[in-house]
């Protein structure tokens, strides 16, 4: 499974959700894939991806957040998920795409290459709701799942170790934090 | 333990005052009392941390959605969030309000807070992020309204040094 197809083959749903990503591959193919006005992308500040998505759906508890992570990211914010597990925002859909390497600084292996499970340890962190994926079709069926049911869920998506050529898109980093403000700001007005 | 309860309770009016509303915190002696009462107020939320950087990401979060929010923790915990605090909050111009225990000064008595406290000052400056100390409860109120004001209008981070003289009662 590519990271890219992934992304597409679910792009329609994200309309209706508010997503934050990581930094390097998974921002510049979402955005080829085609910038959306409520979609952030966390190009730093790698592990806290997670940490922002909990933030907006504690403070947003009537839009569904899509936090689209990376095993490296992972990695480096472990304890991150036990405190996601102990607040159980059940209007988070946690993807984590492992291709088991750092691949925007030369592809070398991160412990997901050498056994380390991240959906066992989100589990084991308390995370109820914690699979993984290592086809398209499967991945399609847990992200639909996650999106139907009133619930945290961890999805680890297994993908090939590609990507982009590059990862500097022309959409400034101060530009999408406005814009992504700006929308959640109207859509809270115009919510209920 | 001869943690202030009632310099405690000015700091968490003055934060409900200013309008936070989500409060993440790892505990330190110095915090107990404010993270209980964020425990029991109806109105605010508390997120416990595993590590203080986690909460620079919260805090980011609920700002873009449109919640005020404080930070509570220690000056290691400050040290141990430096780069969330760098990628995350100036990077993308996120106001912070940090209030930080600054254990390590003059009266401290526990030899492994020492090195944290000689450094906080410096790496703040280092970061370029404003602070003030508050030591006595007249500081509280209006330093907490003012470092609010500011992490709003600069749309960065700052932070408030809670200081032993305010926080311990046998200083």
């Amino acid at each position: 499974m590519k990271r890219r197809d992934a992304m597409e083959l679910v792009y329609a749903d994200l309309g209706r959700c508010v997503v934050v990503t990581i930094m390097g591959a998974v921002a510049a193919e979402l955005q080829s894939i085609g910038h959306r006005p409520n979609f952030f992308y966390l190009q730093h500040a790698m592990g806290l991806a997670s940490s922002m998505g909990l933030g907006i759906a504690l403070a947003r508890p009537d839009l569904k957040v899509v936090v689209f992570d990376g095993d490296g990211s992972v990695l480096m914010n472990l304890g991150g998920l036990t405190t996601l597990a102990r607040y159980r925002p059940r209007n988070l859909v946690h993807v984590v795409f492992d291709n088991e390497s750092l691949l925007s600084v030369g592809g070398f292996p991160t412990a997901t290459s050498t056994g380390s499970d991240i959906a066992a340890m989100a589990a084991a962190a308390g995370i109820a709701r914690a699979t993984t994926v290592t086809t398209l079709d499967g991945f399609r069926a847990a992200f639909d799942d996650a999106l139907a049911t009133d619930d945290l869920t961890t999805i680890v998506a297994k993908v090939e170790a590609v990507g982009p050529s590059g990862y500097v898109t022309d959409l400034s980093l101060l530009e999408n934090r406005y814009q992504f403000q700006r929308y959640l700001r109207e859509t809270s007005h115009s919510s209920p | 333990m001869p943690v202030s309860v009632s310099s405690s309770k000015l700091i968490y009016q003055s934060l409900k005052d200013v309008g936070v509303r989500l409060v993440s915190a790892l505990p330190e002696t110095w915090l107990v009392h404010l993270i209980r009462f964020a425990e029991d107020d109806r109105e605010m939320q508390l997120v416990r941390l595993a590590k203080e950087e986690e909460g620079v990401g919260i805090s980011a979060g609920a700002h873009l959605a449109g919640v005020s929010s404080a930070m509570l923790m220690q000056n290691h915990g400050f040290l141990a969030s430096v780069n969330g605090i760098v990628s995350c909050a100036q990077l993308y111009r996120i106001p912070l309000l940090m209030l930080i225990s600054h254990r390590g000064e003059f009266g401290e008595r526990d030899p492994w807070q020492t090195e944290g406290g000689g450094v906080t000052i410096h790496v703040l400056d280092a970061l370029r992020i404003p602070h003030v100390r508050l030591e006595s409860p007249d500081h509280v109120s209006q330093r907490i309204h003012k470092a609010h004001t500011l992490a709003k209008s600069a749309s960065r981070p700052v932070a408030l040094l809670l200081c032993r003289d305010l926080m311990w009662e046998d200083a």
